[in-house]
């Protein structure tokens, strides 16, 4: 190895942990946090220690009928939301980056454009045109947990299609003709060769998706009010902090153990994530 | 099995003309190779013949039916690609028998297919292996098997052997003749490697600039060629061309390379170069092995001249000589004994016999 490099490596490695150490820092202090008592949070100790552990705040959260009601709520949205992102943007992006119809690549573009907008943007327009619908058609839409069902695909299904017109498109054409020839129609190359050659991207879609909706905030924020329609992220911002009183031991608690499901679904997916399906198709 | 027509056959992409209305008749089992330079419209042509392009205008027949509205799958056609196109995510079983399986054909009888195919490309030990197992010969052995099992009409074959290495493309290319051999459906391959297309073709179709250029037997190509294009396409290394004048000399006709250099035409060819006399723009188009050492008996139209050589290239075989006519670099075959040296003389014979005349301005063969 030469000295260079031998330096070069060094010099990542100490930049390496550095960042390893700020960004761990947070869950680091929420865990510690979440095993002391509101006691001992208050009192004038070592913040980076605990002195008397205790499973309370666990124990507590996960036996209270509303932080259940939440994660189920968080649960459902996410996975309706991904199945129905996955559903939209897989055929949509397959269209968009294999059948060349007129203005297909001015969609293509305008659809993650309008990734772009951001959702502060759109919360109040999306309110008021909440409160015409509910003139006109005396349907609620306000304060109903379905309703970020179709919120969050704004947010998801135009990043997802892009995604997947990418991974799509680095599909070699030869692929999709020879099964042309061999007999197959436009749904079967869909279903029996793309997405079976772009699981990759299909996975790394799916994860996107659904760290979206489980740590969407914004909208949930604006749109669901009551203790039963909240989703997890806003439940825990309402229902533990009381007025000035901040419950910081179950509020670190809960953000903990709402963080839990996404890295779960990361370290199983990760490999897949990183799998080169694609080779051996063609010349390697 | 079927015989496949080209009728007027054009092909546009917005406004460049890829293939300018060609006519073709390609008979049953008969293997045809469509050959030319990158940009000549041969791989435009197999994909209209596939389906997998729209035919601007003409027409195209299968088995004798008019095929230009009807889509790949139900040509009855099979295509073997230049990258092979194997499904990557399926075995090598799956791959062969995935046409079979999306036409729901019983189990036994893709089985059967399968194993058929496996035997005649000798890829049965691989049917559980994945596309990235295997190298790139097994490849194209798979993508070939994938064609033979469909048992289709017409075998479309897409510069197949380009990805391999030299080696593995001559081993290859005997295994494609072995296959047609024995399944004998009509085939129509496409190569810008005139040796290919020599090689393996009952019928050679020489493409250029969207047109046929010339069709004949590998044969026919090689010592009749028609134009020009022809003429310098197929063989390795390529025709010289050499301008020269046709002259009369005591009563018969001669060849004017240069003032110094002339060769008389042999009594034989000299009816049909007649009307040229005094005809100023032509190029006299004579192969390598056509030049070749002067030996102590010339045979008849057999012209001894002396030659200063600029490169000699020893090919074990044979020893190529490269020298200069008329400001031209010609090239000759000589025995690798005859004592070609850079930059020496040697004596040199041109066989007329074998020469061809073309007029320069329109490239046609005289």
């Amino acid at each position: 190895m030469s000295r260079d490099r031998r330096w070069a490596l060094r010099w990542s490695y100490f930049f390496l942990v550095l960042f390893a150490i700020f960004f761990l820092m947070p869950p680091i202090y929420m865990l510690i946090t979440s095993l002391k008592t509101s006691a001992e949070i208050s009192a004038a100790t070592n913040p980076w220690w605990v002195y008397h552990p205790t499973l309370s705040n666990y124990i507590e959260l996960l036996t209270s009928p509303a932080y259940l009601t939440y994660f189920r709520n968080s649960a459902m949205v996410s996975v309706i939301v991904v199945s129905l992102t996955m559903l939209i943007s897989v055929p949509a992006a397959f269209a968009l980056s294999r059948m060349k119809f007129w203005g297909s690549a001015v969609l293509a573009t305008g659809i993650f454009l309008t990734y772009l907008i951001p959702e502060t943007l759109l919360f109040l327009p999306l309110f008021k045109m909440f409160a015409v619908f509910n003139e006109w058609t005396d349907i609620q839409l306000i304060n109903r947990w379905w309703v970020l069902l179709f919120l969050y695909p704004t947010l998801t299904v135009p990043f997802c299609t892009w995604i997947m017109i990418g991974y799509f498109a680095s599909i070699p054409k030869e692929l999709d003709e020879a099964a042309l020839i061999d007999g197959a129609g436009w749904i079967q190359t869909l279903t029996k060769i793309f997405i079976p050659v772009a699981l990759p991207g299909l996975i790394a879609a799916t994860i996107f998706a659904f760290t979206v909706s489980w740590a969407q905030f914004l909208y949930p924020l604006a749109f669901t009010t009551s203790a039963d329609q909240l989703v997890l992220p806003v439940g825990i911002i309402t229902s533990l902090i009381k007025g000035d009183v901040f419950n910081w031991g179950q509020i670190m608690t809960g953000a903990l153990l709402g963080a839990a499901p996404p890295l779960i679904i990361y370290a199983f997916l990760m490999d897949y994530y990183i799998a080169g399906l694609t080779a051996g198709a063609t010349k390697g | 099995m079927a015989e496949v027509k080209l009728r007027k056959v054009v092909k546009r992409f917005d406004e460049v003309e890829a293939v300018r209305g060609i006519d073709l008749d390609i008979s049953d089992h008969e293997f045809v190779v469509l050959v030319g330079p990158s940009g000549c419209g041969k791989s435009t042509t197999l994909r209209m013949i596939a389906g997998l392009e729209d035919i601007t205008d003409g027409e195209v027949l299968i088995g004798g039916d008019v095929v230009n509205d009807v889509p790949p799958k139900d040509r009855d056609i099979a295509m073997v690609f230049q990258n092979y196109a194997l499904y990557p995510h399926m075995t090598v079983f799956q791959n062969m028998s995935f046409g079979l399986r999306l036409k729901r054909y019983p189990k036994a009888e893709i089985r059967k297919r399968v194993d058929e195919a496996a035997r005649i490309l000798d890829i049965k030990e691989l049917l559980d292996r994945k596309p990235k197992q295997l190298s790139g010969g097994q490849r194209q052995r798979v993508a070939m098997g994938r064609a033979i099992v469909r048992n289709p009409k017409v075998f479309l074959f897409d510069e197949p052997l380009s990805n391999l290495d030299a080696k593995l493309r001559v081993q290859m290319r005997t295994e494609i003749k072995k296959v047609h051999q024995q399944v004998r459906t009509t085939t129509i391959y496409v190569t810008h490697d005139q040796v290919e297309a020599m090689t393996l073709a009952d019928r050679v179709v020489v493409m250029n600039q969207g047109n046929i250029e010339q069709v004949g037997t590998p044969h026919q190509l090689y010592h009749n060629p028609r134009t020009r294009f022809v003429a310098g396409f197929i063989g390795s290394p390529a025709m010289n061309f050499i301008p020269c004048q046709v002259e009369e000399v005591n009563g018969g006709l001669s060849i004017r390379l240069t003032n110094e250099l002339s060769f008389p035409i042999p009594p034989t060819r000299a009816a049909q170069y007649q009307n040229h006399r005094e005809n100023g723009k032509l190029l006299l188009g004579l192969r390598p092995e056509h030049i070749t050492e002067a030996g102590p008996h010339l045979e008849p139209g057999e012209v001894p001249f002396e030659a200063k050589l600029d490169v000699t290239e020893p090919m074990g075989m044979e020893t190529l000589v490269y020298f200069p006519v008329n400001g031209t670099q010609v090239c000759g075959r000589v025995n690798p004994n005859a004592g070609a040296r850079d930059g020496a003389p040697l004596r040199l014979a041109a066989n007329l016999n074998n020469m061809h005349l073309i007029e320069e301005a329109s490239g046609r063969v005289i």
